[in-house]
């Protein structure tokens, strides 16, 4: 099969670079893309681990683990970056991640610990909508509103799991309500957040399921002022992005050594402006200007992994059913 | 004669082989697919919608395009103007284009920041929204006109002229000669095709994928793609692989109480007659054309976004325009060697014989590329990773998938050069090997290329089972523009599209070209 790939000229490159070790990296696709912080973070670790760092996007955050999944112990990937906490629970059920013990002086609220998988960002879901148009502080306001937003498949896109969550966080028993009002808000449901936030920049929709964090990158990286996030008064569900090594690898020594290095300042430091997320540990030079500050902790919400993997399965078939109607 | 026996016994052996090979791979992957699956265990509700939905849209999709396609076809038939031919000859461009490039280009149209929205704002009204079930039937309907139109004009152009002349002689008004002439023509060409299309329709994945906007638009094919690759639940995909190879079936059956229309481009050209073109004239124009821009807007509307970016595209897209051709040429080279051995291997069977391999051959039609996807990667999946065999898969599911339309063509082919020409080997006594060099496979050429330019195109741009087997790293056409256009980068995603439009005409041409021989220039 390689013999067949190579015929049709796809890894011409591979062999050129054949003595040198390659470390594998399945990701979500906006972390490689050109504004992202792939291509950052890929010199940098690369400028010391005399190795090639290949970063490949499979899909969004939930699709990454379900890739995981299908590729088994036969995957070659090394390390899976950027599932998070709602994952957690299933992905270390499928017996396929290694334990590491990477410490760091983590800045993640409610602290860290959890041998298998390392956080490397964390931040807060919001909807991002332009400045001036109506607001709404709630889900209940904007069920009623007729406001059009872009939302993420659950299945495929951790931000579209954490919206299920949210939802369940904020009205526990009305969430099946609150997703029968919602569906006509609902322009269309996309795969991964790129294609979302996409639709959103190119007025597809008025709001678009994304961070507090989001607007940042227009203020600060396009001086566009343009863009705000709808400041929930429910409080908004947190996200706290993870990656983990997997027992297959066979490159276990570089594999930690990447992980040593994601929660290291120069990792670090590239998050805030190229992923518009909160590091997880707080690079010595601190937040860039204009980065907005963590909510109180009335505000944040978020469910431990294992209540996470609970509500999943209900949540999930409450959401298909709302929005088949 | 000991020889003739053997070669009787090879056609034989071949024949069973081929057609063994057809019923394994519908039959024998929907059944590895029911083994895995949890048989009929009971549906969630959101199934049931699923399920619900890919009949309703099916149904409302061939309805549509049957009835829209009627007036349009009969306009065509009896209006002459310039550009006409072009025209007819654009009718088939949509069986062969690449499902993502056309809703690409629908999404510039009829999408909330597509041409028709922005003039829809600039008179002070709303904006289109098109993800949902419009949208998933206006692309089916995008698809299947031009089908329905090709096929119930041919239907008016079979009708002998003499007809027509015969009832305006005898002072019958447009009424009765509805009654008398079209409605009995039409009566046996629009069931066969309203099942096509509803076939078609059945087992659309790439559409809804595209723009079904949510749980709200998944049909079952969609909902066995997210089994699969969000949920990694091979049990749910193969029960929803169950249902849908069942709901086939069923339509499959239909299907063999119908004809079928015929695939190929025959006569289509020659006006069929004029009766009432000057009366209607001017209702005429508004159906063609209407038609006509419904289907070259979103065309041109990638052209003129995409032509610009070409030279810009980034170094990949040769790489994966490469593979996709690679992918191409082993489907082609697949399909065409077992359809035309098993044509031939059937060509002195009795005509019975020869119509159940073509019924046989319509199960290709309903079979779903998903279902056999999934069956697929059970198989393989125990022995070694199935995304390092997605290019062979895929191009064999494609040469599978694309063999009902070449042994549509095929078939009738052999047929015909067996009734004309049998006698005279028997007269000569002609030796096999120049029965078959001098008198068969040079008339074969034609409808050979012709097929072989049908099943590249589709292979080329067939979005379905390589998205199921691709690993990140596996680069074909469809899946860069399929990225792309996740991405939002429309214009990037445009550039490509017309990379792949080009290459896919640009095969169909060279293998119908090269069919058509020096005989027509």
């Amino acid at each position: 099969m390689r013999s067949l790939s190579l015929f049709a000229g796809l890894f011409l490159t591979s062999a050129a670079v054949a003595d040198t070790p390659v470390l594998t990296v399945y990701t979500y696709d906006s972390f490689i893309s050109d504004w992202g912080p792939g291509p950052a973070v890929e010199a940098a670790f690369e400028a010391q681990c005399s190795c090639d760092l290949q970063m490949i996007g499979a899909g969004d955050g939930a699709e990454l683990l379900s890739r995981v999944k299908l590729e088994g112990t036969r995957s070659e990937a090394d390390i899976i970056l950027g599932l998070d906490t709602n994952l957690m629970a299933d992905a270390m059920k499928t017996d396929l991640f290694e334990p590491v013990s990477i410490v760091a002086d983590y800045a993640v609220p409610n602290g860290w610990n959890n041998k298998f998988f390392t956080p490397f960002d964390w931040g807060y879901f919001a909807f991002v909508q332009n400045v001036g148009l109506e607001t709404v502080s709630n889900f209940r306001e904007l069920a009623d509103s007729d406001l059009k937003i872009v939302i993420q498949d659950p299945r495929s896109s951790t931000p579209g799991l954490g919206l299920l969550m949210w939802v369940k966080a904020a009205y526990g028993a009305d969430a099946k309500k609150i997703w029968n009002d919602l569906n006509d808000n609902i322009v269309t449901v996309t795969a991964g957040w790129s294609e979302a936030y996409g639709m959103f920049l190119e007025g597809e929709a008025d709001m678009v399921l994304s961070y507090t964090t989001s607007p940042a990158y227009h203020i600060i990286a396009e001086q566009d002022n343009s863009k705000t996030f709808a400041a929930f008064d429910e409080g908004h569900y947190m996200q706290v992005e993870v990656a983990g090594k997997l027992r297959s690898t066979d490159q276990p020594i570089l594999a930690d050594q990447f992980l040593k290095f994601m929660v290291s300042d120069v990792f670090q430091d590239i998050i805030p402006t190229t992923n518009w997320m909160f590091p997880a540990v707080t690079p010595t030079g601190g937040l860039p200007d204009g980065f907005p500050k963590a909510l109180s902790a009335k505000k944040s919400l978020i469910f431990s992994p294992s209540d996470a993997a609970l509500l999943r399965e209900d949540a999930l078939l409450e959401w298909q059913a709302a929005l088949s109607q | 004669m000991a020889g003739s026996v053997i070669a009787i016994s090879l056609r034989l052996i071949f024949g069973g082989a081929v057609i063994t090979a057809l019923l394994t791979f519908s039959f024998g992957t929907a059944a590895v697919v029911a083994l895995r699956g949890h048989g009929f265990g009971p549906l969630l509700p959101t199934d049931l919608s699923a399920i619900r939905f890919t009949l309703w849209q099916a149904l409302v999709s061939a309805f549509l395009s049957v009835s829209v396609a009627i007036p349009v076809a009969r306009a065509l038939s009896r209006q002459s103007f310039f550009g006409r031919r072009a025209l007819i000859t654009l009718l088939g461009a949509p069986f062969i284009l690449p499902v993502l490039v056309g809703v690409l280009g629908l999404l510039s149209v009829f999408g909330r920041s597509g041409w028709i929205s922005e003039l829809l704002l600039f008179f002070g009204l709303g904006r289109l929204s098109i993800y949902g079930a419009s949208g998933v039937i206006l692309a089916h309907v995008f698809f299947n006109l031009p089908l329905a139109t090709r096929f119930i004009l041919q239907g008016w152009s079979g009708v002998p002229a003499e007809r027509f002349r015969l009832t305006d002689s005898l002072g019958a008004n447009s009424w009765s000669r509805f009654l008398l002439i079209e409605w009995p023509m039409l009566r046996g060409v629009l069931p066969g095709a309203f099942v096509l299309i509803f076939l078609l329709c059945l087992t659309s994945f790439t559409v809804a994928l595209a723009v079904g906007g949510g749980p709200k638009g998944t049909t079952i094919e969609l909902a066995i793609y997210q089994a699969f690759r969000f949920e990694f639940n091979l049990g749910k995909a193969a029960s929803l692989a169950t249902i849908q190879f069942g709901l086939c079936g069923i339509v499959a059956l239909l299907a063999f109480l119908v004809p079928l229309p015929k695939v190929g481009d025959i006569g289509l050209d020659r006006l069929a007659h004029q009766f009432g073109a000057r009366k209607h004239r001017r209702l005429d124009i508004i159906w063609i054309s209407g038609a006509a821009g419904f289907l070259i807007l979103p065309l041109s509307a990638i052209l003129f976004r995409g032509l610009g970016g070409i030279l810009s595209l980034p170094g990949q897209v040769f790489s994966a325009s490469i593979t996709s051709l690679l992918i191409a040429l082993i489907s082609t080279g697949v399909c065409i060697f077992l359809a035309l051995g098993l044509s031939l291997s059937i060509a002195y069977s009795r005509l019975n014989t020869q119509k159940i391999v073509e019924g046989i051959s319509v199960l290709g039609l309903s079979t779903s590329p998903l279902v056999v996807g999934t069956g697929l990667f059970l198989m393989i999946f125990p022995f070694v990773n199935p995304a390092s065999l997605a290019i062979p898969v895929t191009a064999f599911v494609n040469a599978m998938m694309a063999m009902p339309f070449a042994l549509r063509v095929l078939i009738p082919a052999v047929r015909d050069i067996y009734n004309e020409y049998l006698h005279l080997r028997l007269s000569l006594n002609m030796g096999r090997g120049i029965w078959l060099m001098r008198i068969v496979f040079p008339r074969l050429r034609r409808p050979v290329g012709f097929s072989a330019g049908l099943v590249a195109a589709l292979s080329m741009g067939d979005f379905g089972v390589i998205a199921l087997f691709a690993s990140p790293d596996l680069q074909t056409l469809p899946l860069i523009l399929y990225r792309l256009m996740g991405s939002y980068q429309m214009d990037q995603a445009a550039a490509v599209s017309v990379v792949l439009v080009a290459q896919s005409l640009f095969l169909f041409w060279i293998f119908d070209r090269g069919g058509r021989g020096h005989t027509e220039s």
